[in-house]
């Protein structure tokens, strides 16, 4: 469905230059800074470790906290003692669950967690006792002689537990029994879909846990002061969402008397999205005591705070035409969420809402469950469910290509959804570049003379080529609590030295948002952007920005940025042009510079064009704001998946496979990635790059694996491997030779067109590793990672004369047996459909505040 | 991994101070080196010595000597990085040095010596966890527990013995020097082990490993073997040692081939010797080798990835490695 006439766009600005990797294809027009390589603003700062984490900060007087976390998986807590630790000399404060009753969550509708436990615990690592000390090593030393009594019950051990066991509940709400959510939507004609099918296929897939593995763990400073105000500084991603738990779970104190200081982030890709109960217990601590509080986690706790990427089972029937078109889908996902909610009822629809915005699918079924299980709880990581569907997804196109015997490249590019239209859950696709991604890495891979025929090579090894596309959200459209407020604001001042200050309330997480700050206002004022002032994440002093999640940053953010820069310039041109007497509509902002158009030496610097305007109008700040367009998904659930653009990714990877052990190594990689814009190429690129390293993590060896053993009768279920030496994660020599491709398809929502970089090129790393090792030695991984010993299994298998596959079993045994119930039915846009389920009971509108 | 716990640190001037510190410290006391194995160990509360005696400032121990018949003797706190690039070891004997190349990373080769090396605790994936972790499966014997994980009926400890240089040192025959308080003895590296995960060295506790002797060059070959995830960090899950003696026809006239991570000690494989020893290595009889070796491996579920799977690939390596003597 065409939403406007594509003729009325601005004429696509790219420029066919096929074989260019580290260009990018916009051309500069008359931009400054915008695309330039410019370096970041806080570049200097951190390769000379001036930077400033949370755990770089002290304070006098400042206490250590250590937390006390339970042992054992799945308890009643039946006693605590505490009087030997608080005995102990030098510790300054001991708080348990009684003490914070009031629970938390990032979501509103799963308030489902404490600060310490007060009643039970639910996985090994679930927080029980913080105890404040002078020293880190007095205050461990006391949680040594904290008395816990336990009274065990029985495990949840994974989705097929969860499904089969109802009792005991690890939480009171939820859909029944341990099931949290189930979604169940309809868009189209399933049947009509798969009855114009000339082939079907049912693939089963399982994509393991894994988590995000930041540099830096998670540390947080609180001090309550003796004004009765509480200052928190700590390594998250979003303080906005950090804030409102601490005023949730602080209550009766006031939020206005809270301020949360997000620190520089040594990482983050979606693991300190979360409000945590350690930032929660160290600010009652601080105000237990008097003193400041710190805590900085070890490795080991930053495995057991976790929000990474969901287990998820995965079930899916395609249909498709002779050529390869698919006509219908029917998708089931299976969730392992953990031991809390998280963000896991948004990711539970993530695993069913972007299949749509590669691929033009005319019927499509999700079906999604999200289960309660005795692990860490999983959250958000890095693509935020949706690299788990579309590894499924380009795994079974690849099979489908092989099938049918046609080109794994030429059957996505006959599939691709269209640009400017409406797919069938009712996500508003804008600009849409991923024909050019998958051209660009079919070109530089040598795809059409390569793949399949590279075979053996002369070491013995076997080669082979694998391809797989993704798309990603630039934002999410909906906000995580209900509210009818922007996404993000800016506020700029001007001062008479020609400083300009931005506040935002954005989090830097090495990603470079504090740069797009600058880059974006120094394009608009035409002023140097390394001069520019950047104050962000600090709730006192910043208006709110939701966070930095979602890929939402440099479009939101930057809109709100772009619109505050744009009311600033026209201040400044109203002072300048009564001042040279010119038509403020002639002036020119460029190199420092305010000049007349017509007589470029008519003019002043910059600096005197802020003070002519200060005299003029008076002390100079600007506000801007963003909200992104509303969405075209009236349904319930419709609110996952909708977002300003959609970025879009092609990757081709090369493999090379010892066929005696199955062990194998990423030679190459060819990574196209359409954003939009690149507002800077240099630091896109560095996010494309990041993509492919941790995508490959993901695609060989990172899992979060879990012993599970007996011992005089209870059940021992823990992390297997939670350091940083042995939970195996890609390092330099494991990481391949990338030709990165910038892809510009300047989408109208983004500014200067830029949409989302750097979670997209995440996703298509597996299953472009899998359909390599098939290309490679003919055998099948259904499972994410693609580790060595199924490769072997698989080879083994073909070797006796079987299937030539690893992954759960491909039949009904494969995925637990759950009654979804009756789907919500939507007509899609081409059926007439309005956005709504017509089964869909009414619902009450809750009014935006 | 939590902070260094407190401890006393000593550096005697020489190695009848250090022994004579480490025997009035007894329990207490243990020897730091480069301190890449011990103080993550003390991180994670594994080891707990309050007395921690540095070799650092020990004379005699930082040099190689290259003899008159190309034998070698090595200092026990060489650091690993200069065995790595020593020229007489690169060309003389390869399959060592690119056995110490295979440890770790660079950094860690640059702080750890040969030394420390061969001391290497064993490692467990029940073992090699903090102590919040270990307390949840309540503990293993070998530290404050009574179970072993890996074989919970077992009366003894399987941890894996993960020194890289190990296996090739003990099947090229080298031997090392031990000082202790009542004198100094000389032993055949074999001898410096036992199979056990928690007393894995015969060595006394105060007794100090001052030198590593390489025997001459001769008419045979050394080649060691790695399987691991990563090709950098990783501890081997099988370090195949091989040293093979040929006769001028190329028989195999002794052979010797040790298996590490596969057990607590550097294990023989008797079968495989055999079946080398008076033949020629013909990618039949290599296979036939290779294939005979996991006999005495206890290759058990506590390092990294599968057990079925490492087994099943191990007669690859260890095929591999006696290839790479040829």
């Amino acid at each position: 469905m065409v939403l406007d006439d594509p003729t009325t766009r601005p004429a696509p600005r790219s420029r066919a230059r096929t074989d260019a990797p580290w260009q990018h294809d916009v051309e500069q027009d008359d931009l400054e800074h915008i695309g330039k390589p410019i370096r970041k603003v806080d570049a200097r700062s951190k390769v000379s470790g001036l930077t400033r984490f949370a755990d770089d900060l002290t304070l006098p007087r400042m206490l250590h906290m250590k937390l006390l976390r339970s042992t054992v998986a799945h308890a009643e807590i039946v006693h605590i003692d505490t009087r030997q630790a608080a005995a102990l000399p030098g510790v300054k404060g001991v708080l348990t669950g009684k003490d914070l009753p009031i629970p938390f969550g990032i979501l509103p509708v799963s308030q489902d967690e404490h600060a310490l436990c007060p009643d039970r615990v639910r996985f090994v690592g679930d927080p029980v006792v913080a105890i404040a000390a002078t020293e880190e090593e007095t205050a461990w030393n006391a949680c040594r002689l904290v008395e816990v009594e336990y009274r065990e019950l029985r495990t949840i051990g994974g989705i097929h537990e969860a499904a089969a066991n109802d009792e005991p509940r690890l939480h009171d709400y939820g859909v029944r029994g341990n099931i949290h959510r189930l979604e169940n939507l309809e868009f189209g004609d399933l049947a009509d879909g798969f009855a114009k099918a000339d082939h079907v296929r049912q693939d089963t897939f399982f994509f393991e846990g894994n988590t995000h593995l930041p540099m830096e763990q998670h540390a947080t400073l609180a001090h309550f002061d003796k004004d009765g105000k509480l200052t928190v500084w700590s390594s998250t991603q979003t303080p906005h969402y950090l804030h409102k738990a601490l005023a949730r779970t602080l209550h009766p104190l006031p939020a206005h008397h809270i301020r949360v200081i997000a620190c520089p982030n040594g990482g983050g890709f979606g693991g300190k999205s979360d409000p945590f109960n350690h930032e929660i217990a160290a600010a009652k601590m601080s105000m237990l005591t008097g003193r400041p509080v710190k805590i900085a986690l070890t490795r080991e706790e930053v495995f057991w705070c976790h929000r990474g990427r969901h287990p998820v089972l995965m079930r899916a029937k395609v249909g498709v035409s002779k050529t390869g078109r698919i006509t219908a889908l029917d998708f089931h996902s299976y969730l392992d969420g953990g031991a809390y909610g998280s963000y896991g009822t948004a990711s539970t629809f993530y695993t069913g809402a972007l299949q749509t915005v590669t691929y033009a699918v005319d019927n499509y079924h999700f079906r999604g469950a999200r289960f309660f299980t005795n692990k860490a709880p999983c959250g958000p990581k890095r693509g935020h469910g949706t690299p788990q569907p579309r590894f499924a997804l380009e795994v079974q196109l690849d099979k489908i290509a092989c099938d049918l015997g046609l080109d794994p490249a030429r059957i996505r590019l006959d599939n691709l959804a269209p640009r400017d239209s409406l797919t069938a859950n009712f996500l508003r696709i804008g600009s849409m570049g991923l024909g050019t991604c998958i051209e660009k890495v079919v070109a530089g891979s040598g795809w059409n003379t390569r793949r399949g025929k590279l075979g053996r090579q002369k070491n013995g090894r076997y080669r082979g080529l694998g391809l797989a596309c993704s798309s990603y959200l630039s934002g999410a459209g909906l906000p995580i609590y209900w509210n009818g407020m922007p996404h993000s604001g800016v506020q700029l001042k001007l001062d008479r030295s020609g400083l300009v200050t931005a506040f935002c309330g954005s989090t830097d997480i090495g990603q470079g948002s504090d740069s797009v700050l600058g880059w974006i206002i120094g394009e608009v004022l035409g002023i140097d952007p390394l001069g520019i002032k950047v104050v962000t994440a600090d709730t006192d002093l910043t208006p709110v920005d939701l966070g930095s999640y979602s890929s939402r940053v440099t479009v939101m953010t930057g809109n709100a940025a772009m619109q505050a820069a744009e009311r600033a310039r026209d201040i400044v041109a109203d002072g300048v042009a009564a001042k040279l007497g010119v038509p403020a509509g002639r002036l020119v902002f460029a190199a420092e510079r305010v000049f007349d158009s017509e007589d470029p030496a008519k003019g002043m610097t910059w600096q005197e064009a802020v003070c002519a305007a200060e005299a003029k109008s008076g002390t100079i700040g600007t506000v801007g704001s963003y909200s992104p367009p509303p969405s075209a998904a009236k349904f319930r659930g419709g609110g996952v998946g909708p977002s300003p653009s959609y970025s879009y990714s092609a990757a081709v990877v090369e493999v090379e496979v010892d066929a005696e052990t199955g062990i194998y190594t990423v030679p190459k990689v060819w990574m196209a990635h359409d954003i939009g814009r690149a507002l800077n190429a240099a630091v896109a690129m560095g996010q494309i790059e990041g993509s492919v390293y941790m995508g490959l993590g993901e695609a060989m060896m990172e899992e979060m694996a879990y012993r599970d053993r007996t011992h005089k009768g209870n059940r021992i279920f823990v992390h297997k491997i939670p350091s940083l030496l042995e939970y195996k994660s890609p390092t330099t020599l494991e990481m391949p030779e990338v030709v990165t491709y910038v892809v510009e398809d300047p989408d109208r929502n983004g500014p200067f067109g830029a949409k989302e970089v750097g979670q997209g090129p995440l996703l298509p790393m597996m299953p472009a590793v899998a359909n390599a090792i098939f290309d490679a030695v003919g055998v099948r991984v259904d499972e994410v990672p693609v580790s060595f010993e199924k490769v072997f299994a698989a080879l083994q298998a073909k070797q006796a004369g079987k299937e030539p596959r690893f992954g759960p079993a491909n039949d009904a045994t494969g995925v637990p047996a759950v009654d979804f119930g009756e789907s919500l039915k939507i007509k899609t846009p081409w059926q007439g459909g309005d956005g709504t389920a017509w089964n869909e009971p009414k619902r009450e509108k809750k009014a935006a505040k | 991994m939590l902070r260094l716990p407190t401890f006393t640190y000593h550096r005697p001037k020489t190695a009848a101070e250090a022994v004579r510190l480490a025997s009035e410290h007894g329990k207490e006391a243990m020897y730091v080196a480069g301190g890449t194995d011990l103080y993550p160990n003390m991180k994670r509360r594994h080891q707990v010595p309050t007395q921690v005696i540095s070799l650092q400032d020990v004379p005699g121990l930082h040099d190689v000597e290259v003899h008159g018949s190309g034998g070698v003797r090595i200092g026990a706190m060489v650091r690993l990085t200069k065995l790595e690039h020593h020229a007489h070891l690169k060309q003389h004997y390869p399959g060592f040095a690119h056995a110490v190349r295979e440890i770790s990373t660079p950094l860690l080769r640059n702080m750890g010596p040969i030394g420390g090396n061969l001391l290497l605790d064993t490692r467990c994936t029940y073992y090699d966890q903090s102590h919040e972790w270990r307390e949840s499966i309540d503990f293993c014997m070998k530290k404050d527990g009574a179970i072993c994980w890996v074989a919970p009926g077992s009366p003894r400890c399987w941890a894996v013995q993960s020194s890289d240089t190990v296996p090739v040192l003990c099947a090229m025959e080298a031997e090392v020097e031990l000082v202790g308080a009542d004198g100094t003895r000389r032993i055949k590296c074999d001898e410096l082990y036992r199979d056990d995960g928690i007393v894995y060295l015969t060595k006394r506790p105060e007794e100090l490993l001052t030198k590593v002797f390489l025997p001459p060059p001769g008419a045979w070959k050394a080649s060691y073997l790695k399987l691991r995830r990563r090709d950098t960090y990783d501890f081997p899950i099988l370090g195949v040692g091989a040293c093979l003696w040929l006769d001028g026809d190329g028989v195999v006239t002794k052979a010797n081939v040790r298996l590490g991570g596969a057990g607590s000690y550097a294990i023989p494989a008797t079968e495989t010797e055999k079946l080398l020893v008076g033949n020629q290595l013909t990618d039949e009889r290599i296979a036939a080798a290779g294939s005979a070796a996991m006999k005495p491996a206890r290759t058990m579920d506590n390092t990294d990835l599968d057990v079925y799977w490492r087994r099943k690939v191990a007669p690859v390596y260890v095929a591999r490695a006696l290839a790479a003597c040829r």
